[in-house]
């Protein structure tokens, strides 16, 4: 019985394990970070392209653009990190 | 070299960030040590797999080599060679680090992770004996602190383009901030900074270079406007690239461009940064540290592209810049002011404040990097191993938290040292000249030659390093008159050659170490099995991924040849 048990907490613990390590996954991370700020400047893009950045940027909307091709990059590495999961190897030596 | 305030005065230099620029600055830091402060609170065990991590894909190593080595005192400097230089500055990447990162890859790689050789000062203790190793370990530590000098001078230029605050409160305010941002996200933030610290800054210098470039005309506007200025056409091709090195023949200044920075100083560099070399060495096998660096390479020729030509575009965009150029009183401005004056010039605030961030992460992580490795040299292999052994745990602990506070102080000191230098890629170079070529030459020396000794390392060592230092101090008092990085790239080449001398004659009379103690250090004595690579797919050939970026170069240089 006390086997049975130990067997399923080492079961749980490696799922555990599993899961820390995709969260911090580096790719998972610049995959948030890149979301959070291809949105942000997408958004700003939008709602605020002055004529002041339209001098500066030659009337180029950065932060629109940018922002697309932030979100991109974002869902890439996502995806990346989805479709090719990080595992732990195991760890016996 | 002039030491003092290079004083940027708030009115010349002001980047006008907006509160949506500050919050997205703050978003990046607390990721950042949130995942630090995640990994203390007992998740360790996948965490540091996945850090310390042994048996780590290419793919994750190859990123890793790749980020550590582009830092933002990179981004700063080899821009200001763009606008110094012109297509010159392209030899930093093309000449500079390509072939020696192949070479790596091709010729170290395999040897390194065979013969079970992991750091510099490992190998000088078993090489060579203890003394070596002991010397080296204080060059390092110098060298350490004058790096974070250079980083935490950077930093300042920064915030005093963020805020105007003075050169010297702004170095003391980034301080005090990487100081807190050490203790409070620890090693794991260090390195999740290193790698993000790279995509931000790459996002951010896209869009500054086409947008750049679209405001000057395009390529064949830049072109013009920069044959204009006076002396501006030799700017715009890479070759001979006389005013990089300060030789006026042509022939001698290719010579000095392939010889002083392609087999001196970049050599030196990627094959015994161990900062970078590590990294390849948590990969999984001996296959994957081998393409640890031909991948890295790759980026790294593309790079040059969105550093150097930015610093171009600056000198036809912003007057100060071509002020610059033409001799006339910038105002305080610098060549090291080259990447802020573009966001200023450039960006709409949102995506400023990206570009802020990989500024400022990439600071933090390379003075986090130089601070903490001097901390471990210092620690354990001058403290521990040398003036205080055999104490408890907790002493030593203790000791690399003053030594980390003792370090980041005199990185203050060294900070005005590098704000002297008007360009700091000069700076750096020269450092390079002092600390790693030398090195260089030993270590390839014992590598290769196994009847070197003992104590012809470390003679060999000292000898080359003060000749390098000679060949600067020369060159300052005005004896010497090479502008530009002449003066480094001839005193990376003084310094190899007195190491070969010294080596060869102390080693004429000493006694050297038998072939059994050489095995695994030395080439020739180690059995070919042992550093012998199998390839299991054919786009994981390391001759294949050598061949992708030596051609990346080649095309780049045709191009920019001929045009």
């Amino acid at each position: 019985m006390s086997d049975i048990q130990q067997g399923a907490s080492d079961q749980q613990s490696e799922k555990r394990e599993r899961r820390l390590a995709e969260l911090f996954d580096i790719r998972t991370v610049i995959g948030a970070l890149f979301a959070i700020y291809g949105i942000v400047c997408l958004i700003t893009g939008i709602a605020d392209f002055s004529t002041a950045d339209q001098a500066k940027s030659d009337g180029i909307n950065i932060n629109l653009w940018s922002g697309i091709g932030m979100v991109i990059v974002a869902a890439l590495f996502i995806v990346w990190s989805i479709a090719k999961p990080f595992r732990p190897p195991e760890t016996h030596d | 070299m002039e030491i003092g305030f290079p004083a940027l005065e708030g009115s010349v230099l002001r980047i006008n960030a907006a509160p949506i620029d500050y919050v997205l600055v703050a978003i990046y830091f607390a990721i950042i040590i949130g995942i630090g402060l995640i990994s203390r609170r007992g998740v360790s065990s996948s965490l540091d797999f996945l850090l310390a991590g042994r048996r780590l894909p290419a793919w994750v190593t190859g990123l890793a080599f790749m980020s550590a080595n582009l830092g933002a005192t990179e981004l700063l400097g080899q821009a200001a060679n763009g606008a110094q230089y012109g297509e010159q500055a392209f030899h930093y990447y093309w000449v500079g680090a390509i072939p020696a990162m192949v070479f790596l890859g091709l010729v170290m790689m395999p040897f390194y992770y065979g013969s079970k050789v992991r750091s510099v000062p490992e190998f000088l203790h078993r090489r060579f004996n203890r003394t070596t190793q002991r010397i080296q370990a204080v060059l390092f530590a110098v060298a350490s602190i004058l790096l974070a000098g250079v980083n935490l001078y950077a930093m300042a230029i920064v915030v005093n383009a963020l805020l105007g605050w003075p050169t010297w409160v702004a170095i003391l305010v980034a301080a005090v901030f990487v100081l807190a941002y050490t203790f409070l996200g620890g090693l794991s933030a260090a390195i999740y900074n290193e790698v993000l610290q790279f995509f931000v800054i790459v996002a951010a210098m896209i869009p500054v270079t086409i947008v750049g470039l679209h405001r000057v005309g395009g390529w064949n506007g830049l072109v013009s406007k920069i044959s204009a200025q006076p002396g501006g056409h030799q700017l715009l091709t890479p070759f001979p690239g006389s005013q990089l090195t300060g030789i006026t023949s042509s022939v001698g200044s290719i010579i000095g461009v392939v010889a002083g920075l392609g087999f001196v100083t970049s050599f030196g560099y990627w094959t015994t940064n161990f900062t970078e070399v590590q990294r390849a060495f948590s990969a999984g096998d001996a296959g994957a540290a081998q393409r640890t660096p031909l991948i890295a390479a790759i980026p790294k020729a593309l790079v040059a592209l969105v550093i150097i030509i930015p610093g171009m575009i600056a000198t036809v965009l912003i007057p100060a810049v071509s002020g610059l150029k033409k001799g006339a009183a910038a105002g305080g401005i610098t060549y090291n002011d080259v990447v802020p004056l573009m966001l200023r010039e450039l960006l709409p605030n949102g995506f400023l404040g990206v570009a802020l961030t990989g500024l400022l992460a990439s600071f933090m992580a390379g003075m986090a990097a130089n601070v903490s490795s001097f901390n471990t040299v210092f620690t354990y292999d001058i403290w521990q191993d040398w003036i205080k052994p055999n104490m408890p745990d907790a002493h030593y602990l203790n000791v690399g938290r003053i030594v980390t506070v003792l370090a980041t102080a005199a990185a203050v000191g060294t900070a005005f040292i590098a704000a002297g230098f008007n360009n700091i890629m000069d700076y750096i170079q020269t450092l390079f000249s002092f600390f790693n070529v030398p090195l260089f030459a030993v270590f390839i020396l014992g590598l290769f030659w196994k009847r070197m000794t003992g104590t012809a390392g470390w003679t060999s060592l000292i000898t080359g390093t003060a000749g390098a230092v000679v060949v600067f101090i020369l060159n300052q008092v005005g004896v010497l008159n090479l502008p530009g990085q002449g003066s480094s790239f001839l005193g990376g080449a003084v310094a190899c050659v007195l190491v070969v001398i010294v080596a060869l004659i102390v080693s004429a009379r000493t006694k050297p170490k038998s072939d059994e103690e050489l095995v695994g250090l030395v080439r020739s004595v180690t059995p070919k099995a042992d550093t012998t690579v199998a390839v299991k797919v054919w786009y994981q050939s390391p001759i294949l991924l050598a061949a992708v970026s030596l051609g990346l170069v080649i095309f780049f240089y045709i191009f920019f040849s001929l045009r």
